[in-house]
């Protein structure tokens, strides 16, 4: 099935009009959701919300209509009340953020508008990962456009009701991400997650209540208050309303973002939207949800794309990024890939993910270059073990989980390479010899040495 | 940029936010820019003057993040994403032929202080890999036969 036979949501309108420009938002209906929102009660904008149960985009897929009724009421707090949007799109296989900014930048500001206003908030923050800068350039000229028209800041569309939005640039740290580190990155410190409690919608930025929300999650907004959460929720499956836009990658033969409904299967998406494998080639495994989540193995393909049924399946639905991968790839190798990327991205403040990401990537490499045994493959799933839950943050678990799955979906393939001595695939793979920025740092710290 | 026009370029950006500190970030970008590209003693100084903060603290902040150079780089900064997605469509070949082209390895900085070549963690263009940030340009579905005209795009471009 052609995704154009699905209605889209977040990114409606942008194949036929140029939606960057507001006098074209406007044709296909852009901001008239602000305008209705802001003739209406904060709370019954709140509990359309709350009806459409959009579960959160970035990969946690916590009801977003539940997460804004944490936050204080302005009469409950004197401190200000902060919207911060999550543009810090990292996810290895996640490209979906990217594209919603890069065509769809007004809906985006329109949606940021109508939460910061549920929320009773006159403030907020676009923190947009610092690798974006085409993207970032887009909304900050969209953003100027819906300045300059009177949607952003004093008297918005008429109204008595005041919000700034501010565009902030990360600088290349995938931990910021994380809520927390977000906000810590967005306070001028390094970008580190706090500990849980307290939670951002009690005291987050500037120890101000603070709800925190993907790119994705807010560009469903004014679908939802246009035409009601009711409506919304008829989308999709049970337990997975709506649509997704899900970021197909890796072995297909046509990569892009799509926008499906949620309960599509991956056969849909990887063979009848993606085209299939390229060059005669067979699946072997896919990532369903970006590189954090367990991997499937190719007769998986069947799988629903919506929370339960990928859970059922071993995975999560997590970002929606899809990585199909080819006959041609050696497990050990993707394991390694996978695990010098966190290891790359730790943060450094807990010692289960900032040692174990250590662990990883050595055991993986020695078992890589056939110098492995038995007892340290029992060791790489051991060491997963005492990552698992025992992180500060999320990005422990990101980084155990995948190795933990590749290790029990494809232990033969690590047998191989124990009891050969060597990579089976020889230099055959199609991740042989793959640098990261890891074994980059790797070889200089070794040339030094030699030069020294 | 002079001292003074990069101190008031700073109390601008710092201005937008409620907390001063906060434009530590955008403050750091303002000075690699100011100062070829990387940041030197005398940017983190301009920083903290402009801040009100310690050079050290904003050498800290500057070290956690990848986009902030902390020895000289390149005129020209070439950066391929190896991880997973372009991993899988030959990123590795790709990468070689940069190495090739410019006669170094990645990690490097050509002798004449063109280019510096470096491998980077995922961009976001997974579906369209190999993507390689040219200058923080997306360069996407780079095979190794289009590297020697990306690299003459650059050498001629303005900078």
């Amino acid at each position: 099935m052609p995704s154009t036979e699905f209605e889209q949501i977040v990114l409606a309108g942008a194949d036929d009009h140029d939606l960057t420009k507001l006098s074209e938002y406007e044709k296909v209906g852009g901001y008239q959701s602000l305008r209705k929102a802001l003739g209406m009660e904060r709370q019954a904008v709140l509990d359309e919300l709350i009806t459409a149960s959009v579960r959160g985009r970035g990969g946690a897929g916590f009801p977003s209509g539940r997460k804004a009724s944490f936050v204080p009421k302005p009469e409950q707090t004197t401190k200000p009340i902060y919207l911060t949007i999550n543009a810090d799109e990292s996810e290895p296989g996640t490209f979906k953020d990217r594209e919603i900014m890069a065509r769809v930048p007004h809906r985006l500001i329109e949606g940021a508008l109508i939460t910061a206003y549920t929320i009773g908030s006159n403030a907020v923050f676009i923190y947009i990962r610092g690798e974006y800068l085409t993207e970032y350039e887009i909304v900050k000229a969209a953003l100027d456009e819906a300045r300059d028209r009177g949607l952003v800041g004093a008297n918005i569309a008429g109204s008595s009701w005041n919000c700034t939005i501010v565009l902030h640039r990360g600088a290349g740290a995938y931990i910021c991400g994380e809520e927390t580190a977000l906000l810590e990155s967005l306070e001028g410190k390094r970008g580190q997650p706090r500990s849980k409690p307290p939670f951002p919608a009690i005291a987050g930025l500037y120890a101000a209540p603070t709800l925190i929300n993907n790119v994705e999650t807010i560009a469903t907004v004014p679908a939802v208050i246009a035409r009601g959460g009711a409506w919304y929720a008829t989308l999709g499956v049970e337990n997975a309303n709506g649509t997704r836009v899900f970021s197909l990658s890796g072995n297909v033969v046509n990569g892009g973002n799509y926008e499906l409904p949620l309960g599509t299967s991956l056969r849909e998406v990887i063979y009848d939207i993606g085209g299939g494998i390229p060059n005669g080639r067979t699946l072997k495994a896919i990532i369903p949800g970006g590189s954090s989540t367990p991997i499937l193995r190719a007769d998986q393909i069947d799988t629903a794309l919506d929370y339960d049924s990928v859970a059922a399946g071993g995975s999560m639905l997590g970002s929606g990024g899809i990585i199909a991968i080819d006959d041609r790839a050696c497990m050990v190798q993707v394991a390694l890939r996978v695990a010098s990327f966190y290891q790359h991205e730790s943060c450094g403040k807990c010692t289960p993910c900032r040692e174990g990401t250590r662990w990883l990537v050595s055991l993986i490499t020695k078992i890589e270059a056939g110098q492995g045994s038995n007892a340290d493959l029992d060791l790489l799933v051991d060491v997963c073990g005492r990552i698992m839950g025992r992180s500060l943050c999320p990005l422990g678990d990101a980084a155990a989980m995948p190795i933990s799955s590749y290790v029990e979906r494809f232990r033969e393939e690590f047998q191989a390479h124990i009891d050969q001595g060597c990579c089976p695939y020889g230099d055959q793979s199609s991740l042989d010899g793959i640098l990261g920025p890891v074994q980059q740092a790797a070889r200089m710290h070794r040339q030094l040495a030699v030069i020294a | 940029m002079s001292e003074t026009a990069l101190y008031l370029a700073i109390q601008d950006v710092a201005a937008q936010y409620p907390q001063r500190r906060s434009a530590v970030l955008p403050a750091l970008r303002l000075a690699q820019e100011a100062h070829g590209g990387w940041l030197p003693a005398e940017a983190f100084r301009a920083v903290a003057d402009a801040l009100e903060l310690t050079p050290a603290y904003c050498k800290s902040v500057a070290s956690f993040y990848d986009m902030f150079q902390l020895a000289p780089v390149g005129t020209h900064m070439i950066e391929v994403c190896t991880n997973i997605s372009c991993a899988l469509v030959g990123a590795q070949a790709t990468l070689e032929a940069f190495e090739s082209e410019l006669g170094i390895r990645a990690g490097e900085t050509t002798p004449d202080g063109a280019f510096t070549l470096r491998t980077i963690e995922c961009l976001g263009g997974c579906g369209w890999g190999t993507v390689v940030s040219c200058d923080h340009r997306y360069k996407q579905h780079v095979k190794p036969a289009d590297v020697p005209a990306l690299i003459e795009e650059l050498r001629h471009a303005e900078h």
